[in-house]
């Protein structure tokens, strides 16, 4: 790395990649090779730096210069102004919503300022092809601690220490879980990376993946050496190719470097992790599940205990652990349980990685300490509501959590604050919405998931939750009654009370979240046929005023049905037998002359 | 369904497969993966092959095949468009958008179009929330669609090759 004078790091994250980083990447290969610079420059693909809204994100190193929205037109200005001639391009900075000011290093940019990066301290900073550059930060230094320094023992009460909960949603103190499956004699035992996130709408363990898999691998390790287990496995989705396909580059790279494999770095263990693809269940992101699934069967969950720690893969004692709880490990193990106790609130230590998305100015992948509140999350990292609108609710925790208000924002962020509200951490999920999403429809779309994953083993689930979905469907047809309400209520907790697993024993959550907090929006529904939010079709109808109408065509043109008709500068007219209500022309009028009735 | 005659190399391809798994029956998920990415689906009768290598009974290949949304019985179409139902995608209007593929492909999701070109699904977060929401068309990714853009997107393949320009 010392031969290069210049860096440039490229974002090769999914949502960078979509938006042609590739191409970059090689534009700049390229044209820095036409200008006899390839010696002097290196171009990296990183992980992902969070900020994908304004993706693809190009940096600058040693001078740090963050550019945003780079499009492979883009790449030689910054060779030809940047590298050449020491001028940054302007055009290309970040520009703060709020002064106008140009931005030119990350960490001076609201998104960054209040995050602390530990799960995600490689990602967008390191190339996550070359283990020489995670060595270098500091990485297999904790597995190399653990071997010579540590007992299995005092490694697994520094985790202990360290109040480490999992990751994956259910907050179980992992130093625990680990001493469980310690204890648990046999020859054989298993550790387990989950990387099967199926909550929709959440990217951390693909970031962390894809940004920096030797973190894994050797959090994996360590976790072999601390329970006495010589075999890990991941679970990861079949549908994240480009996570994969680094996480087996980093296994090669691993093994030649003897940190995987027989007498790792001269000592007498021994640890060797093979990949098994999941294949699109959502269930499988319970632990029972998950192992059945390993095994090459069905993904059913199974009754607890056993637990996973006494008898779980090929009934050996197995633990499993989530990515981005691994990914807390080795920093534990160099830095020290008291460093990392220091951060967060008094039940919940160290950080939480969340996919923040929906309504907001700033989507993207952030990390931040525990006992953060919503407020700064939504408001100074993510910017505020998008066009905008009024904040409305707050959804964590996926399909198995709840929406918040207005009410929550000030709460600071820890497991049990948001089990308390109603909602749930889960894996790490934020979406944001704002006042044109209506709460019944939210609802209805994670039951409509949950039916779909739901494995149908046990009947409160299977059955339970597809009557709920239709009373669901009834309200927003406008067709419910007073009675459903009460009626929701009670299936709920129905289905919550005699479930098996996890999945069906949280899959209300959403409903029962909503009718707490949105109670009008429900009675709205019911008792007046109408749909504040103005979301459910079958609720509303789209109108022009005539007087209004200047009879632009605007809204004629894009209507995708041919439903609206009228004469140029003559008011027009929609047909609502032909209205399919997809609301283009509300969005488009500029007169504000379409009216929802 | 009809039934289908596997072409002789076709079996060979499968229980080569199998034998790289040393026809274990806890490699199943793993062997319907390389089948299926080799055949593009998973009939009735590709299991069957399946059952008698690994020596289990036909009803839990069919059981594991039908259990996870990954693997497909019927044959996708030459064109496979997957519209993203994650939450992020959702609240960004990702309905209206899959709607409006259903309405000019005229087929439901889970079905490929008669001449076979296109094939509709629907997917769970691709990861590119940036992008919301998100449509995949084979692999290439487009982001930040709107119910009007569906007609282009879908010309672009009927006309044979895809546009260089990818929309962004």
């Amino acid at each position: 790395m010392t031969d290069y004078k210049m860096h440039l790091l490229v974002c090769g994250g999914t949502g960078c990649k979509a938006s042609q980083s590739e191409q970059i990447k090689n534009n700049f290969k390229n044209q820095l090779q036409e200008v006899g610079l390839e010696n002097d420059v290196q171009v990296i693909h990183t992980g992902c730096f969070g900020f994908c809204e304004q993706g693809p994100i190009v940096k600058v190193q040693p001078d740090n210069t963050f550019y945003v929205s780079v499009t492979p037109d883009d790449t030689r200005e910054i060779i030809n102004e940047h590298i050449v001639k020491g001028r940054q391009v302007d055009h290309l900075l970040y520009t703060d919503p709020n002064t106008k000011v140009q931005i030119t290093e990350s960490k001076n940019m609201d998104f960054y300022k209040k995050q602390v990066r530990i799960a995600l301290r490689n990602c967008g900073f390191i190339n996550p092809e070359n283990i020489e550059e995670y060595i270098g930060n500091d990485g297999y230094s904790a597995l190399g601690k653990c071997l010579e320094e540590l007992t299995p023992e005092s490694a697994i009460k520094m985790i202990m220490d360290s109040g480490l909960r999992g990751r994956g949603g259910g907050g179980f103190p992992t130093g625990l879980k680990w001493d469980i499956t310690r204890k648990v004699e046999n020859e054989q035992k298993y550790v387990v990376c989950n990387a099967d996130e199926g909550d929709p709408g959440a990217f951390m363990d693909r970031s962390i993946l894809e940004g920096d898999p030797h973190t894994v691998i050797e959090a994996m390790a360590i976790c072999g050496y601390c329970i006495g287990a010589n075999k890990g496995l991941v679970y990861i989705r079949a549908e994240y190719p480009l996570a994969i396909q680094r996480l087996k580059t980093a296994l090669t790279q691993a093994r030649e470097y003897g940190l995987l494999g027989e007498n790792i770095l001269g000592s007498d263990f021994s640890f060797e992790i093979e990949i098994r693809y999941g294949a699109g269940a959502f269930v499988c992101g319970e632990e029972t599940a998950l192992i059945h699934s390993m095994e090459g069967k069905r993904g059913e969950p199974t009754f607890k205990p056993p637990f996973p720690s006494q008898e779980g893969y090929l009934g050996k004692p197995t633990n499993v652990n989530n990515v981005e709880t691994f990914a807390n490990i080795p920093p534990i193990i160099t830095k020290g349980a008291d460093w990392f106790s220091s951060i967060g609130t008094e039940k919940s230590k160290g950080t939480k990685v969340f996919a923040l998305a929906g309504k907001i100015n700033n989507v993207g992948l952030i990390e931040v300490p525990m006992g953060i509140t919503l407020r700064e999350v939504i408001y100074d990292i993510g910017g505020g509501i998008k066009n905008g609108k009024e904040f409305k609710s707050v959804q964590t925790g996926g399909p198995s959590g709840g929406c918040l208000t207005n009410d929550f924002l000030d709460t600071p962020i820890d497991y049990d604050n948001l089990l308390a509200a109603g909602s749930m951490m889960g894996s790490g999920g934020m979406i944001v919405m704002d006042e044109d999403d209506c709460m019944v429809s939210i609802a209805k779309f994670y039951l409509e998931f949950t039916l779909d994953e739901s494995c149908g083993k046990c009947t409160p689930c299977r059955i339970g939750n597809k009557r709920l979905y239709e009373i669901l469907e009834k309200i927003t047809d406008g067709k419910g009654t007073p009675e459903d309400l009460t009626k929701l209520r009670m299936l709920s907790h129905v289905i919550k009370d005699s479930s098996l697993c996890g999945l069906g024993q949280t899959s209300p959550n959403p409903i029962l979240s909503t009718l707490d907090n949105f109670m009008h929006e429900y009675e709205a529904h019911v008792n007046d046929g109408k749909c504040p939010a103005g979301q459910c079709k079958a609720l509303l109808q789209y109108v022009i005023t005539d007087e209004k109408c200047t009879g632009c065509t605007l809204c004629f043109r894009n209507c995708p049905v041919g439903a609206i008709s009228g004469e140029k500068r003559n008011p027009h007219y929609i047909d609502q037998s032909l209205c399919i209500k997809c609301g283009a022309c509300y969005d488009k009028c500029k007169f504000d002359a379409i009216k929802i009735a | 369904m009809p039934k289908i005659k596997l072409a002789e190399n076709t079996i060979n391809q499968i229980k080569e497969i199998c034998a790289q798994f040393d026809n274990q029956e806890g490699e199943l998920i793993n062997v319907l993966h390389q089948v299926q990415n080799k055949l593009g689906y998973l009939p009735a009768e590709v299991q069957e092959v399946i059952a008698k290598e690994l020596k289990m009974s036909l009803a839990k290949v069919y059981g594991v095949v039908t259990f996870y949304s990954f693997f497909t019985m019927l044959p996708q179409g030459e064109h496979p468009i997957s519209i993203c139902m994650g939450t992020a995608c959702y609240v960004r209007g990702a309905e209206q958008v899959l709607t409006e593929f259903k309405r000019q492909l005229n087929i439901e999701v889970g079905q490929t179009s008669p001449d076979g070109k296109f094939s509709l699904s629907s997917l769970r977060c691709v990861g590119a929330c940036g992008l919301a929401p998100v449509v995949t068309v084979g692999e290439k990714v487009y982001g930040r669609v709107s119910p009007q853009q569906v007609s282009k997107i879908i010309a672009e393949y009927q006309q044979g090759c895809p546009s260089e320009a990818k929309s962004a």
